[in-house]
Formats: C-alpha cells, structure tokens, sequence
C-alpha cells in the first residue's frame, strides 16, 4: 500500500505540492485528474526521486518503507515505475540496450537470472508485438525522433517489461489516438492484478472508459480536493474544474472526508 | 641560448644525415623551413590561430626520451588486435621506418606505399611535387618540414582503389627526444582510399607531424587519425588537403592522448562540386589541453562541407576548437553545416568552440552551433528510473555522446574499431561493451 501524507515540496524556492494526502491499496487504480499546473506531475516525480523537488515536509509510505528516503534507481528496483509525461530522448543509446540493461537491473534485484541477448529479443518481440510497435524502434536511439504517441507506447512497453509492482502513468493518454488509447489501456489491463497498484493521471475521463478506476482524485494547487468514485471524471468532464475551486475551503476538507 | 638557436643548432647537426641531404630542392627548401622558424618562434597567444594555446613554454621546455618503453611490437600488436590484421601496415618507431614491423605485402597494382625515406630517391619528382613549402606554414610546421626525418609516401594511379586500410603508425620509444614526420598522399584521378594514422607512446618527447593530402578528380579519400599518446607527450600536427573537382575527403580526427595536442586540420576545394566531412571527437582528461584548429576554404562553386565536432572534457583538462569556414565570392551554392558540442565532465574543466565564417559569397547555405553543456539532468534521471545505477547512466550517457561522432566512419570494421577503443578509455567502459 502507498500512504501519502501531508506532502509538501518545491522547487527553486516555488512551492508546488502543499499538503497532499494520498493512500492507493494494493490492486488498486486510482486516477488523478486537475488543471493544469495543479502538481500532478511534480506528484509522479517525487514519487520517482526527482532530485529537483525539495520535499519540504511529509512522508510517503510505501508497504512499510519510507519512499523518500531511496535514491531513485533503487525504487525503480523495488517496484515503482513512472511512465513520463514528457518520455526523454536519448541520443546514442539503442532502445534495445535500454530495455535490456532496464529489465536486467530489476531481474537481479529481484534474484531472477539476467536475460541473455536471445531470450531478451524474444521476450521484447512478444511485448512489443502486444502494444503495436514494428521491430525497427529496438533499434533506434531511445525515443530519439519518436512521434508523440510511439514515445507513449515505448512507455507502456517498458511498463509490460519491467512489471512494476507500483505504476504511475502520467498523461500517457494525451496526444493519442483512440487505437493507441486502446492498447495503452490493455497494457494497463493487462497487468491490474492484486499485487500491484497504480496511479493514472489523466485529463480524460474517455480514458477511464477503458482502465476503470477504484477511485478519482482532484488535484488543485498542490492538494487532493476532492475525492470519489469514477462519476467524478464524469462530473468534471461536464462542468469543468470551475466549479470545485470555487467552492471555498470546506470543499477541500470535504475531499479530505471522502477518503477512505 | 634561447630553444629557437638550439632547434636552428640541431637543424644543422642533422642536415647531411637527413634523408634526401643530396637534392638541391630539398636542401633549399629545408634551409628556408628553418629559417622561417627562427625568424617566427614558437606561437604564442598574440597570434589569433593561437590564441587558446600558447607554445611559448617550450622555450623552456626540456624534452627527454622517454627512459624506458614497452617494445614497439607488443605496442604495435595491441593496435593490430583492435583493428584486425589485415589491411597494410608501415610503422615507424622514433621516426624512422621500421621494416621489420610493417606488412605491406599485396598492395594492388599502381599503389605505392613506402617510406618517405626511401620514396626520395624512388619516385623523386612526386615527391618534390607533393612535398610542400613552408613558405606560410606556422612556425611548427615549418620546423616540421627542416627536420622530417621519414613518413608515408602514399600514391594512387589514376583509377586505383586500396581495396584494405593503410594503417600508418608512429610509435615513440626510448630513441628520440622530437620527431618530425611527413606523410605525403597522392590520390590521382578516380581513386579511393581508407588511411589511419596511429599515434602511441612517446614520453616527454616533442612529435611534429604534417600529412599533406592531393585529391585529384573525383578522388574519394578517407583520413582517420587515432592520437593516444603518453600524457606527457607533446604533438604538433598538421593534416592539410587540397582538392580537385567532384573530391572527397574526410577527416576524422581523434585525441585521446598527448599533454598538449595541436591538430591544424585544413582543405581547400579548388574545383567545383567537392565535398568534405571534418568529424572529430576530443577526449581530455587530467591537466591535458587538447586544440583542434580547422579551416575549410570553400574557393570554387557547388561545395558541400560538413563539420562535426565533439569534446568531453574532464578533470582540469582543455578542449578547444575553432572552426573557421571560408566561403569565397564566387564559390556560389556553397552548402556548409558546422558543429562542436562539448560536454563537461567535472567542474574545473573548460571548453572553447568557436565558429568563424568569412563568407563572401551570396548563394550560400551555411548553418553552424556551438555548445558547452553539462550532462543532461533529464535523460539521467529517465535511466535511473528504469534502475540503472548513476553511476552507470553517466557511464552510458558520456558514450552514446561521443560515440554519434564514430557514427560518422564509414567503413563498418574501422567504426567498430573506433568504438572499442573509445570504449576501452572510458571509465566503465568494458560494463557496456555490448553497445558495440
Ligand atoms: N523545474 C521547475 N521550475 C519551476 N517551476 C516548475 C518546475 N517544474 C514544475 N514547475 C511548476 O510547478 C507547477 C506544477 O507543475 P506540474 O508539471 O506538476 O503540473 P501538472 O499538474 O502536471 O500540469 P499539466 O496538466 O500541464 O501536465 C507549474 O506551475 C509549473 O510551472
Ligand atoms: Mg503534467
């Protein structure tokens, strides 16, 4: 179980997450939707270890150990995967090497024999077959000249390779056609089992259609305001976020009651 | 007695001992070379090709051999295990023609490939042809051409193709406290081929090196020169092309060794229709200062040059470039690109890129950019997310940076030997072999 309590975090001096409380059950999905700038993916980041963010005050308790305090390679190895919201480029480095010197890093933390080249190219083949990339982009530079949406699949496929135990997807929907929402959703899918949790920040409720949440969650300003079931996403959808942030204070405490 | 007398001292001890003391022209030309050095003295700051990167030390400088080397076949045969044993092979050792080194069996007919020292009285009026003046060379250069002691004589009848690698290589060992070495290539019409330059050991000692390269008509020659000298060494160098019409010429360039290297790489196109690709990669580390000094003098119409620079620079190191491009007034449709990026591995490292083009032309595409730069912060953290160790990702991400200018080498074999030396340098290097 991920237990967030009263995170707050800034960077340069900017404060982005202000108390935000959070708690995801194992085998559950969670979608968390908000404005823009509302710290949604300043939230995935700091659950991944990004460096730049200043965890101010707070604690993020992940079955028992204290998340924050493991360098980012090190959770990724316990488990926790972010998909990005903006997937990095980089140039000279084959996707192949990258997925394999991934996978391998976890197989060992894990006790599991490190892939060789072959059962390696096997495995890739099936998962990438599975979320509809042609061969070619083992091949190419990570992400290097990737359109939006084949950036977003390399996610998901990573994501199907390295069977994190905890998953948080930011925007991996945005930017996607319906087919690719589709496949991004059965990767989702595919892997919702009751050992593994995840978080799927969107702006969509069309995405929710597909990966069916446990819970939503609003994010205003560094903090989770509301909280319900998935006709929240429907709610937002038809009226905006208008209307939640200009309920005053009791409607954030409101959110906070709403939790389980 | 300043250092200049004494270079002009050794100039005259060594004269009648040098190859070719019996031709009149070399004599001349050689009398001239030294005087244009004694009347110049070493670079120093206040001229503006060396502005980054002063000689004046050597004024003081002791040079000395070094006292004791491994044996130049054991050097010569770690080369030979990276780049494969074929191809043909001269090696010179302290300067001088190592016969019993080289393999130059097989050459296919119409090339010729000997020593300079041997070329004099073999082929005497192709090499005074090819030979140079130091009539404008820089003072360095100009010592090079009053002291050259031996070099490759490389020639290419009209249509001849070296179907393998010519792999030159110098070895300093215990013998010699300065070399000077002149390679001379002579590509005629429609001919093709690979030539690398290895450069290995060499002590405290003072290495010049000038390779002057004619490209004749649809000439396609490719230039790779693989400097990983002693960091104590000091190496002077001088790669100069001239081109005829519809030419190729490529120059990669790679320093990985010297405490001080000065890589003066320049070619001119004098026909129409010519092209060139300047690839360079710089690795400089400890208190090492590395110069790459490039001219493309784009002189006729219908030119394509491309110029690709990298650097990583670490420690208290110094990597400079300077790319100069020259588009002349009627070297219409002149098609340029020009790159250097730097990346910085520690904080008391530096950087100089700096473009300058003279363009006199007005149909011309020219593009150039320059950069110092840290990693980058986000494709590190993006790896540590998948649960590669930083330490690994710095590893990894310094190579695939320096590896895009390897990228560049045509001939697959010498690319991935390239890499495997590139990789044998960087710390963590055997860990991602498998890039290869
Ligand atoms: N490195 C940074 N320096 C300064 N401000 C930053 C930095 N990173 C994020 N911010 C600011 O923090 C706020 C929250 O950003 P964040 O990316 O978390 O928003 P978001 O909810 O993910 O928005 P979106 O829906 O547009 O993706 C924004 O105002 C953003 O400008
Ligand atoms: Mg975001």
């Amino acid at each position: 179980m991920l237990n967030i309590r009263n995170l707050h975090a800034s960077v340069e001096g900017k404060r982005i997450l202000n108390g935000l409380n959070l708690e995801v059950k194992s085998g559950e999905v969670h979608a968390i939707m908000g404005p823009n700038g509302s710290g949604k993916s300043t939230l995935a980041q700091v659950l991944a270890g990004r460096e730049a963010f200043e965890v101010t005050e707070g604690s993020v308790d992940w079955d028992g150990v204290d998340l924050l305090a493991m360098p980012t390679e090190e959770r990724a190895r316990a488990g926790l995967f972010l998909a990005f919201q903006y997937p990095v480029e980089i140039p000279g480095v084959s996707n192949a090497y990258f997925l394999k010197a991934a996978v391998n890093a976890i197989r060992r933390q894990r006790g599991l024999d490190e892939y060789d080249a072959m059962d390696f190219l096997a495995r890739v083949k099936a998962e990438m077959k599975a979320v509809g990339m042609k061969e070619e982009f083992l091949y190419r530079s990570v992400n290097e000249g990737f359109s939006g949406g084949e950036k977003k699949r390399n996610e998901i496929l990573q994501m199907a390779l390295l069977e994190p135990r905890l998953a948080v997807l930011d925007e991996t929907d945005s930017g996607l056609d319906i087919d690719a929402l589709k496949i991004v959703a059965e990767g989702v899918n595919r892997l919702r089992s009751p050992e593994r949790s995840m978080i799927v920040i969107t702006h969509y409720q069309r995405l929710l259609d597909y990966i069916v949440p446990d819970q939503v969650h609003v994010l205003s300003e560094g903090r989770v305001v509301r909280s319900g079931g998935r006709e929240l996403a429907l709610e937002l959808e038809e009226h905006g976020y208008g209307w939640i942030k200009t309920e005053p204070a009791p409607a954030a405490a409101g959110a906070q009651g709403a939790r389980p | 007695m300043s250092t200049i007398d004494t270079w002009v001292g050794r100039h005259h001890e060594r004269a009648a001992s040098l190859p070719g003391a019996a031709l009149p022209w070399l004599l001349r030309r050689r009398a001239d070379a030294i005087a244009r050095f004694a009347e110049l003295g070493w670079p120093t700051t206040r001229l503006e090709p060396w502005r980054h990167t002063s000689l004046s030390f050597l004024e003081q400088h002791e040079l000395q051999a070094p006292e004791s080397a491994p044996h130049p076949a054991a050097t010569l045969a770690a080369v030979r295990s990276e780049f494969g044993d074929g191809g043909h092979w001269l090696v010179f050792v302290d300067g001088r023609f190592e016969r019993t080194l080289s393999v130059l069996g097989g050459l296919p007919a119409g090339v010729v490939c000997t020593p300079l020292s041997e070329a004099l009285s073999k082929h005497a009026e192709a090499v005074e042809a090819a030979f140079g003046t130091a009539d404008e060379a820089a003072s360095p250069y100009a010592l090079n051409l009053a002291l050259c002691t031996d070099g490759a004589f490389v020639r290419l009848a009209r249509g001849t193709a070296l179907g393998a690698p010519l792999h030159l290589v110098f070895i300093g060992a215990t013998g010699a406290a300065d070399t000077h070495l002149r390679n001379l290539i002579v590509a005629e019409a429609n001919t093709e081929a690979s030539i690398i330059e290895h450069h290995l050991g060499g002590g405290s000692t003072l290495g010049t090196t000038v390779t002057l390269v004619h490209t004749a008509q649809d000439a396609r020659i490719t230039h790779l020169k693989l400097q990983q000298q002693d960091a104590t060494a000091i190496h002077l160098a001088q790669i100069k092309a001239e081109q005829a019409r519809g030419s190729y010429f490529a120059s990669h360039s790679l320093s990985f060794g010297a405490r001080l290297a000065r890589n003066d790489i320049h070619t001119r196109f004098d026909g129409e229709g010519c092209e060139t690709l300047l690839n360079g990669l710089y690795h400089v580390d400890g208190r090492r200062h590395v110069d790459h000094h490039t001219l493309i003098e784009h002189a006729s119409p219908l030119g394509i040059s491309r110029e690709y620079y990298r650097g990583l620079v670490d420690d208290n190191a110094r990597g400079v470039f300077s790319g100069r491009i020259i588009v002349a007034q009627d070297a219409q449709r002149t098609d340029a690109v020009q790159r250097c990026d730097n990346l910085l591995l520690s904080r008391m490292a530096e950087a100089d890129a700096r473009p300058e083009l003279e363009i006199y032309a007005d149909d011309v595409k020219c593009a150039h950019g320059a950069t110092v730069g840290q990693m980058d912060e986000d494709a590190l953290f993006y790896l540590r997310t998948r649960g590669i160790d930083e330490i690994r990702a710095r590893q990894l991400l310094t190579y695939a940076f320096a590896a895009e200018v390897l990228d560049r080498i045509a001939l697959a074999s010498l690319r991935s030997s390239a890499r495997a030396t590139l990789l044998a340098r960087l710390p963590g290097g055997a860990l991602l072999e498998e890039l290869l």
